[in-house]
């Protein structure tokens, strides 16, 4: 299920598109994790404010954004390209894969609420396949 | 039993009653078929499912969307008895139309996308968290008389 050389273009084409809302997209989506799926701010605890939009919300938002988009960069070989993050979730923040899926859907849903009309099935398929390797190059290093 | 909060209720009935079912019923099904290819297995006689343009032009999977989508309406209709309301179906599933109770998980996620798709920033937080949760005990029914 890894991405072929078109969904590989068709990330690359609708990333062009929605780079400059990176931000509101990762505060959305993070927003929307720590309401739909509250298990999520058990990794959270030291923040305090949770609350949709709030500071360390944004903040984090755009970290996450941020690393979204150097995989995009990388996007020929994410594993390689992440090594350095994928340590730090396996070794440090030990952040369990399976909230890998869950920002990854969350994801989705913001770029689906704002952008209704670019974000197509096919679309919708190539940045799927995409978070999902993303995700693994992230569970690289946890065993 | 399920607890609903009167938010949830409210938020479930409010979404239904402007739904544009075979708007939305359609783009669910179809956008499932384009996603998770693999969904395909169970309509090998829709004619050309071919590619995206194909699946999204199909009569067939355009008719079936909508006749999903009005099946919710039971459940929204009786959402404190959610479980006995889709007993049948759910025997229907299993015994007869042998579907992988995933399917539905992967069908209500291509649901939950469309309406966000359509609700745009009406479709905050709280109302996804309040339709995800629908969905679930939906799906969680239709996958209960399996065995």
């Amino acid at each position: 299920m890894s991405p072929t050389a078109k969904d590989k273009d068709t990330v690359k084409a609708f990333w062009a598109k929605i780079a400059g809302k990176a931000d509101d997209i990762g505060t959305d989506a993070l927003s929307r994790m720590l309401v739909v799926y509250p298990q999520t701010k058990t990794y959270f605890s030291h923040w305090k404010d949770l609350s949709p939009g709030s500071a360390p919300v944004r903040k984090h938002g755009q970290t996450v954004m941020g690393g979204v988009a150097d995989a995009v960069k990388k996007i020929d070989d994410v594993s390689a390209g992440l090594l350095s993050l994928s340590e730090l979730h396996a070794l440090t923040l030990r952040v369990d894969p399976a909230n890998f899926k869950i920002l990854s859907h969350n994801i989705l849903v913001v770029l689906a609420t704002m952008f209704p009309t670019d974000f197509t099935p096919e679309v919708h398929v190539s940045v799927d396949k995409f978070l999902a390797a993303l995700s693994r190059a992230l569970s690289e290093k946890y065993r | 039993m399920v607890e609903w909060t009167d938010f949830e209720r409210a938020t479930i009935a409010d979404i239904f009653s402007k739904m544009k079912y075979e708007v939305v019923g359609p783009a669910a099904l179809s956008r499932c078929l384009v996603v998770y290819p693999w969904t395909q297995r169970y309509f090998g006689n829709f004619g050309n499912l071919y590619n995206a343009a194909a699946i999204m032009g199909n009569p067939m999977v355009a008719k079936h969307g909508t006749t999903i989508l009005h099946g919710l309406d039971r459940a929204v209709k009786n959402m404190d008895n959610i479980k006995s309301e889709y007993a049948e179906l759910s025997v229907l599933h299993s015994e007869k139309l042998h579907v992988d109770p995933d399917n539905f998980r992967l069908l209500s996620d291509c649901l939950t996308i469309v309406v966000a798709g359509s609700l745009g920033k009406e479709f905050n937080g709280d109302v996804q968290a309040a339709f995800q949760k629908f969905l679930a005990v939906v799906v969680n029914s239709l996958g209960r008389q399996y065995h």
